[in-house]
């Protein structure tokens, strides 16, 4: 008799779990359930990093495990990844680059520091095996279909690397059979993470094709040399067009990418994720510029430099406000995208999901997105 | 002002962020205590331990938590437990109600008659611009009624029930509102009067009566305390003219003659929420509240470099003031006429 995918849920969760939230009210037991392991949770992802390790001098590799609560991902995924740093919790996107099939369940993230990175730079400096993160559900359609096409074809740039590792490590754990080539592009040798295992997974599966390329040193120790072009492609995989393929990696590499697919009408064959470039800080003073949009309602305009809150009223939007002078609170909605300040503290808010008061805040620098 | 509130915000950081974390702790391990002594609390002293732990971590969750994290003073911790769009209370009023009128509504028209529907409360009468009527000779019958069903009190607020007497308001405009406190106070009285007490088994009437004695107290003290920040002998009120077109500075000036602190220990500060800060907190609503202990030390200074008044004093002798002020405002022979307090006419240059 087959198993059912999902055990019916036990007692425990058809009664207890509603029991305890009727008690715990108006908080949730979480809030309780912590007190005895920081992981519980009734409904959230929570995980304990178990290691730490550097991977490259520039990357960090840390390994997380989820509580139950996890409903496991697909190669190339990623989660919303949350913790606390100097009291403020702060989240990013990381992509798992474990194989589906780790056995302890483990998940692995491997994160390279940016120039001002305030996650990466904690991560790097100060995270230790130990700590609570919050984290999501596996998120994301860059995943390789199933069941698995006959060739695959993997191109990553820098931190771009993490998602087809993930790939590439899952297709090895379960024999896949199919040619997969790994072309990766880095700076430098040495800024490779998972440099020995890719060496080591190339040799013990005839049917991976690792091609390492150093795009500012003169290193050709995979046979592969320069930036991504049509003519490398041709000359080192010649069976690029019948392979599904995946790229990842800066806006510069998805775009040379897409277009060179595009142009043999293989855009179906071909899956992007490209990296958010780091958000600029540049609040010009005085200088109106950009739109700003409102992406519930689907309306937009120029930006005119007033608070956010006129700006909606403007395009005919009724948000909610209350004293329309930043003590209150009842205009509080969800930056999405762009650069904010703050009319009285003067604090710019760069990161894109925020909440803000739209009666005392204006955009920067730059087109604005809220979720209005 | 704007000066202060600056250096405040930019200091803002980890140190606010623990202690709002072991607060958060401290509190629900009282919970925890106060709630695991009444279900044991057929030995006398275990009910008396359980009332008090049960009554401290609902004032401590209902002051320095909630009504703090509702004023957004820890949303940059971007901790959604900790919220001002998500966080609910431990009281029957829900958070959003709360949230109009008092972040809104009291906030922004602070003590202006007939705009600020916390002055009385639509059911008292405690300022002399309220016109006097024969309702009002129960002032103070109202006052002790109000007193001790304070959360049922501040949960009908919303509702502006005295303006559905008056025909201003109709009854279907209120289905939000209502929708929203039948629900939350569901929650709340199934808790606290029927959950709670029939996990005790056999001894459910005795942690009933331990919740409701836990309730009965938070009700008595947030009740003291609130009433204690804007109505003592010296504050002043507002007419809308008087309010009309004012700047950013008459209106920091008339948070700061529209409000009245207590004094006291540390300890005594976090169990009022630090609202024992009421002029500081008037001031700067969403600034943390920890931190106005350390404000006030400016704000006096620039009382007394422009003569304004500067209302400080004990729970004890706030309260009488606030007791006598009820029981006057009680007669038919205050009025206007009887008015000492300082109005808005002085010049706010210290803003």
């Amino acid at each position: 008799m087959p198993t059912p995918a999902n055990p019916r849920p036990g007692l425990l969760a058809k009664v207890g779990v509603p029991l305890l939230e009727r008690l715990a009210t108006p908080h949730s037991p979480d809030r309780y359930l912590e007190m005895i392991n920081p992981t519980w949770s009734l409904r959230e992802v929570r995980g304990v990093v178990t290691s730490v390790h550097r991977s490259a001098p520039e990357s960090i590799t840390l390994q997380v495990q989820p509580n139950s609560n996890w409903r496991g991902f697909q190669a190339g995924q990623h989660v919303v990844f949350t913790l606390i740093i100097a009291g403020v919790r702060r989240s990013r996107c990381y992509s798992v680059t474990s194989s589906e099939h780790h056995r302890d369940g483990l998940l692995e993230f491997t994160v390279r520091k940016g120039p001002d990175g305030l996650v990466s730079g904690f991560l790097h400096s100060d995270l230790a095996p130990g700590t609570v993160v919050h984290i999501t559900q596996a998120q994301g359609d860059f995943v390789l279909p199933s069941p698995r096409p006959a060739q695959v074809l993997l191109v990553s740039g820098g931190s771009g690397i993490t998602p087809v590792m993930s790939m590439l490590r899952t297709l090895c754990d379960e024999g896949y059979t199919g040619r997969v080539t790994f072309l990766h592009y880095t700076r430098r040798a040495e800024d490779v993470p998972y440099d020995d295992e890719l060496t080591r997974l190339a040799a013990e599966h005839d049917n991976v094709q690792l091609l390492r390329v150093c795009t500012q040193e003169d290193n050709d120790r995979d046979g592969i040399t320069g930036r991504f072009s049509a003519d490398q492609l041709e000359q080192h995989v010649p069976g690029w067009r019948q392979a599904t393929s995946y790229v990842c990696g800066s806006a510069r590499l998805v775009e040379d990418v897409r277009a060179l697919w595009a142009e043999h009408d293989l855009e179906h064959l071909l899956k992007a994720e490209q990296f958010d470039p780091p958000a600029a800080i540049v609040p010009t003073d005085g200088e109106i510029t950009g739109t700003v949009s409102f992406s519930k309602s689907g309306k937009s305009a120029d930006n005119t430099g007033r608070p956010l809150l006129e700006q909606a009223e403007a395009l005919g939007l009724t948000p909610e406000y209350g004293c329309r002078m930043g003590i209150c609170f009842s205009c509080t909605r969800r930056k999405t995208a762009g650069n904010v300040q703050h009319l009285h503290t003067g604090e710019v808010t760069t990161e894109s999901e925020a909440d803000i008061q739209l009666c005392v805040t204006v955009p920067v620098g730059g087109d604005v997105t809220v979720d209005l | 002002m704007d000066a202060l509130r600056k250096r405040i915000v930019e200091d803002l950081g980890e140190a606010d962020a623990n202690y709002l974390r072991n607060v958060v702790d401290k509190q629900r391990k009282l919970e925890l205590l106060g709630r695991g002594l009444l279900a044991v609390g057929i030995f006398p002293p275990a009910f008396v331990a359980g009332v008090g732990a049960l009554a401290l971590s609902k004032i401590i969750d209902n002051m320095e938590i909630g009504h703090n994290v509702m004023h957004g003073q820890y949303d940059w911790m971007r901790d959604e437990a900790l919220n001002s769009l998500v966080f609910e209370w431990d009281t029957v009023c829900p958070s959003e109600n709360w949230k109009h009128s008092h972040n809104y509504m009291h906030h922004t028209y602070t003590n202006i008659v007939g705009k600020d529907r916390d002055v009385g409360y639509g059911i008292l009468r405690m300022s002399e611009a309220q016109k006097w009527n024969l309702y009002y000779l129960g002032n103070p019958l109202y006052a002790v009624a109000l007193a001790t069903f304070f959360q049922w009190g501040v949960m009908l607020h919303d509702m502006e029930v005295e303006k559905l007497v008056t025909g201003e308001k109709r009854w279907a405009d209120t289905s939000e509102v209502r929708k929203k406190i039948v629900r939350k106070s569901m929650k709340q009285v199934g808790k606290d009067y029927v959950l709670f007490p029939l996990l005790s088994g056999p001894f459910a009437p005795i942690t009933l009566a331990g919740n409701a004695s836990a309730n009965l107290i938070r009700n008595l003290w947030t009740f003291s305390i609130i009433f204690c920040g804007h109505f003592p002998d010296g504050v002043a009120t507002f007419t809308e003219e008087e309010a009309e077109q004012e700047s950013r500075g008459q209106w920091y000036l008339r948070q700061l003659l529209g409000s009245a602190n207590i004094t006291g220990s540390p300890l005594f500060h976090v169990l009022t929420g630090n609202l024992s800060h009421q002029i500081e907190h008037h001031l700067f609503p969403d600034i943390p509240a920890r931190r106005y202990a350390e404000m006030s030390a400016t704000v006096k200074d620039a009382c007394e470099r422009y003569g304004l008044p500067y209302n400080t004093g004990g729970l004890s002798a706030q309260l009488g003031s606030v007791a006598k002020k009820i029981i006057k405002l009680a007669l038919p022979w205050t009025g206007r006429g009887d008015d000492k307090t300082p109005t808005a006419a002085a010049t706010p240059q210290a803003a």
